[in-house]
């Protein structure tokens, strides 16, 4: 079974590579393996598996990486829409874990 | 939580929790599944002990979530540690660093409030790498002057992990979505949904009664519960199938795999009743479920990205601005032609 991955061509994930100095702590933190670091810099490689969790972004010293985090739930984004709001998950449904 | 005691170090009681966990702990793991006292299963918030530790055992850090705090200790038989469990409301890890509460603010909160560098000689703090999300690791150091080293993603590789010196492999940093990890969540999915389905299915029963002569009982049994059993079948199949197929059902958006297993329950059901019905009546209504089933069953598995562990926010957000529409006005159309096959 090939892994799974969402849809292509959509996610807001960034890496500038002048400022990374290469210590590998997106690699470290990704879940899915987007980042490799060769040769000092850091790498996207996999940018269709990338989530928007911003793990990566959260733990770069550096600064380099942004990324549009937020949760990828259909019901957050719906209720951000009916109230207006930025997709919210309540979480009073227990839908995590 | 059965089996705790309590330690003296350094002038202060400390509790100590067993790492084996007993069926109360299985059990309410199990009803957490299926919502049940779910938003209540959490722990007091502070430092615990496992085994006998001492002022050099490592610091683990953990959601309140029990069953966050129940998988960690279970992997931590026969060594000595401290758990230092932060306040994230109950919530898992995972989710608890996307909305913050498993975070660099907290987690430097805690190591104050609990005196963390009057337990431990050392400056290191093993987290679970889904708190990544949330704590960032030069935060904390600059904040509390502990060093955070991120720990495998599930809590059953950290015996392996801490054995090779707390060195993960790349397996060990990944997140994948195995059946196993798709069917647990079926539970809380039928949970959470079928109340509104099975209220709709109510309504059906009670206006399928509805003719042009004013309200006939006998007809509201026959039309109502087989409108019914259509809502309940589509909505298993999708709550279901929707999980355990995923990797197999065709299209990336999860509204398009849901489409697919609502075509297939019409296929199984709609040719029957499309075949059985040559009055006008019975095909308004065989039109008004080839509309509302797809609707349906695409919907609902349109909501298990939440559950996932790998859609994206933009992803999402585009498949619901394409989708919910396209799944609106098909489940409206497909109920005014139900309700006019009431009067035709």
């Amino acid at each position: 079974m090939a892994r799974l991955q969402y849809l292509k061509n959509v996610v807001t994930l960034n890496l500038d590579a002048d400022k990374c100095i290469g210590c590998g702590k997106c690699t470290e933190v990704c879940p899915h393996g987007v980042f490799v670091v060769e040769d000092r810099k850091a790498r996207i490689i996999d940018r269709d598996s990338c989530m928007e969790c911003g793990a990566c972004q959260n733990n770069c010293p550096a600064d380099a990486i942004s990324v549009g985090k937020g949760v990828g739930c259909a019901q957050a984004v719906l209720s951000g829409a009916i109230r207006g709001t930025e997709p919210n998950c309540d979480c009073s449904k227990g839908c995590c874990d | 939580m059965q089996g705790i005691s309590f330690i003296t170090h350094n002038g202060r009681q400390i509790p100590r929790v067993p790492t084996e966990l007993d069926w109360a702990d299985r059990f309410g793991g199990w009803k957490a599944r299926w919502t049940i006292g779910r938003m209540k299963y959490s722990v007091e918030p502070g430092i615990y002990a496992v085994g006998n530790p001492d002022a050099d055992s490592f610091v683990y850090v953990s959601a309140n979530y029990k069953m966050s705090f129940d998988r960690l200790r279970s992997q931590l038989a026969g060594r000595d540690g401290w758990i230092l469990v932060l306040d994230t409301k109950g919530i898992n890890v995972w989710c608890a660093a996307g909305k913050g509460t498993f975070g660099t603010e907290e987690l430097v909160r805690r190591i104050e409030e609990i005196r963390l560098s009057e337990i431990v000689s050392h400056k290191t703090l093993i987290t679970p790498q889904l708190g990544a999300v949330g704590v960032s690791a030069h935060k904390v150091k600059q904040q509390s002057g502990f060093s955070v080293v991120y720990g495998p993603v599930r809590a059953e590789d950290l015996p392996a992990f801490l054995d090779a010196g707390m060195k993960a492999t790349e397996e060990m940093r990944r997140v994948t979505f195995p059946l196993k990890d798709r069917v647990v969540l079926i539970p809380v999915e039928l949970v959470s949904w079928g109340k509104y389905v099975v209220l709709a299915a109510a309504c059906f029963l009670v206006l399928a009664g509805l003719n042009p002569k004013g309200y006939s009982i006998s007809v509201a049994m026959s039309d109502g519960v087989r409108a019914v059993l259509f809502l309940l079948i589509s909505f298993l199949s999708a709550v279901v199938l929707g999980p355990v197929l995923l990797p197999w059902l065709p299209g990336r958006p999860f509204s398009v795999k849901g489409l697919w297993i609502g075509l297939a329950v019409l296929l199984a059901g709609g040719l029957f009743l499309w075949y059985h019905t040559n009055t006008a009546d019975g095909r308004l209504i065989a039109a008004a479920w080839v509309l509302m089933i797809p609707a349906l069953t695409s919907f609902v598995v349109l909501n298990f990205t939440g559950a996932s562990t790998y859609t994206s926010l933009s992803g999402v957000k585009r498949e619901v601005k394409i989708a919910v529409p396209i799944q609106l006005v098909c489940a409206a159309v497909g109920i005014g032609l139900w309700l006019v096959g009431r009067f035709v």
